[in-house]
């Protein structure tokens, strides 16, 4: 008597065993899968338009490069991500309609403008220093595929968060108005920052189900709380005013504390009413059909070339 | 007389979770042959778990003159890696 699938796939899970694309598995995992996945892939790619809009004015060529060098990479990962997603029968041009009727989700972090130079050090800072903190416990997420694209991606994302401190390190002990600019990018950055780790665990509508199926390793608020804990010493590294008053040393939790995110505007902004929302969507329509004529012209040159190989 | 059948690329996955690797190449006729062939030759001692057989000639390869017109382009970009950032000691564990 052969064991059923849902038998192997609950002790494929139990025992942190990674569950391969030809294995078969429950309809809601792939599911689950695919909106987690899709939504990561899709916040890479449109990740690159706040700090792309940066790189023409980037005050000088070092950082011109960097930022150039960043950018690109979140490029590569968006397409680690939708290829691994792809191994869950998913099609890129589902995807891609999925994200522009905004059935698909991205962090909605992207939605909030990137105002001043020192937002980019921000972003790096804080939004791939949250990513990161996210994205090393999915680096043990339970669908193979995801698991590995993670460690890559961890792999290559170090530098992100490096140069955007660096950055902040140097504006912090500029002049009195580069130093401004960096308090003002940390106070207005720092909520969206904690919003990316999505709604309290109590409010999650997919979190219970993900954990089960190891597809989330860690919950929201415990992701939460690691980066609040990581990021504060580094904001008195910098000497600059701590973004919430609410922050404080809580010896009894061994963590720190800190404020309300306002969940009313994460609703807003998730549900497609933040500052950029239109911009964002309109800009990606416009980017892929502006690219309609290379992909036609891949398409014509691989069909002459069949057709003369064939004769 | 009869052709030479195809050589095929052997790829095996040591253990759930992770990436297949490269480990040899076998000649066979059909691809199942290729898969039969390779868990004798390449997992008598059960080395793996997963097998992948690729009829070599399906692999496109950069080559070895090529290298400069590959590689050159990154050798100048030392700001792609982490290392060049230095920060000092009370935050450098990011």
């Amino acid at each position: 008597m052969s064991e059923s699938g849902q038998a192997i796939f609950d002790r494929r899970i139990e025992s942190e065993q990674k569950v391969e694309p030809k294995d078969w598995m429950p309809a809601d995992y792939r599911k689950n899968l695919i909106r987690q996945m899709s939504q990561h892939a899709h916040s890479e790619v449109i990740g690159m338009q706040p700090e792309g809009n940066w790189i023409s004015r980037a005050p000088t060529l070092k950082r011109k490069m960097v930022l150039l060098a960043k950018v690109q990479d979140e490029g590569g990962h968006g397409l680690y991500l939708y290829s691994a997603t792809e191994t869950l029968n998913a099609t890129r041009d589902e995807m891609n309609e999925a994200l522009h009727s905004g059935k698909a989700k991205y962090a909605s972090i992207f939605n909030y403008p990137a105002l001043s130079w020192a937002d980019v050090g921000a972003i790096g800072w804080l939004v791939d220093g949250a990513a990161i903190v996210n994205q090393i416990s999915l680096q043990s997420t339970s669908y193979g595929p995801y698991s590995r694209a993670m460690i890559r991606i961890c792999k290559e994302e170090s530098f992100h968060q490096r140069q955007g401190y660096e950055m902040m390190i140097v504006l912090a002990n500029g002049t009195k108005e580069q130093k401004a600019m960096a308090q003002d990018a940390l106070n207005r950055i720092w909520w969206p920052s904690l919003m990316m780790f999505g709604p309290h665990d109590s409010d999650s509508a997919h979190s219970g189900r993900s954990m089960q199926w190891k597809i989330k390793r860690r919950t929201n608020d415990e992701l939460r709380q690691s980066f609040v804990d990581q990021t504060v010493p580094q904001i008195e590294f910098l000497g600059l005013e701590m973004p919430d008053p609410e922050i404080k040393w809580n010896e009894e939790r061994g963590h720190y504390d800190f404020g309300e995110i306002d969940w009313d505007e994460f609703k807003r902004v998730i549900s497609g009413d933040g500052p950029c929302n239109r911009d964002r969507i309109r800009h990606h329509k416009k980017a892929h059909d502006d690219g309609q004529w290379v992909r036609d012209a891949l398409v014509a040159y691989q069909t002459k070339k069949s057709a003369a190989s064939a004769a | 007389m009869k052709k030479n059948n195809d050589l095929y690329e052997v790829f095996l996955r040591s253990i759930r979770g992770v990436d297949h690797r490269h480990v040899g190449s076998l000649h066979a006729d059909t691809p199942e042959q290729a898969l039969t062939y390779a868990r004798d030759c390449y997992t008598r001692r059960s080395e793996g778990v997963s097998i992948w057989v690729v009829k070599s000639c399906d692999i496109t390869a950069s080559q070895e003159q090529d290298a400069e017109s590959f590689y050159d382009p990154m050798d100048d970009k030392p700001y792609r890696h982490a290392s060049y950032y230095v920060l000092p000691d009370e935050v450098d564990n990011m």
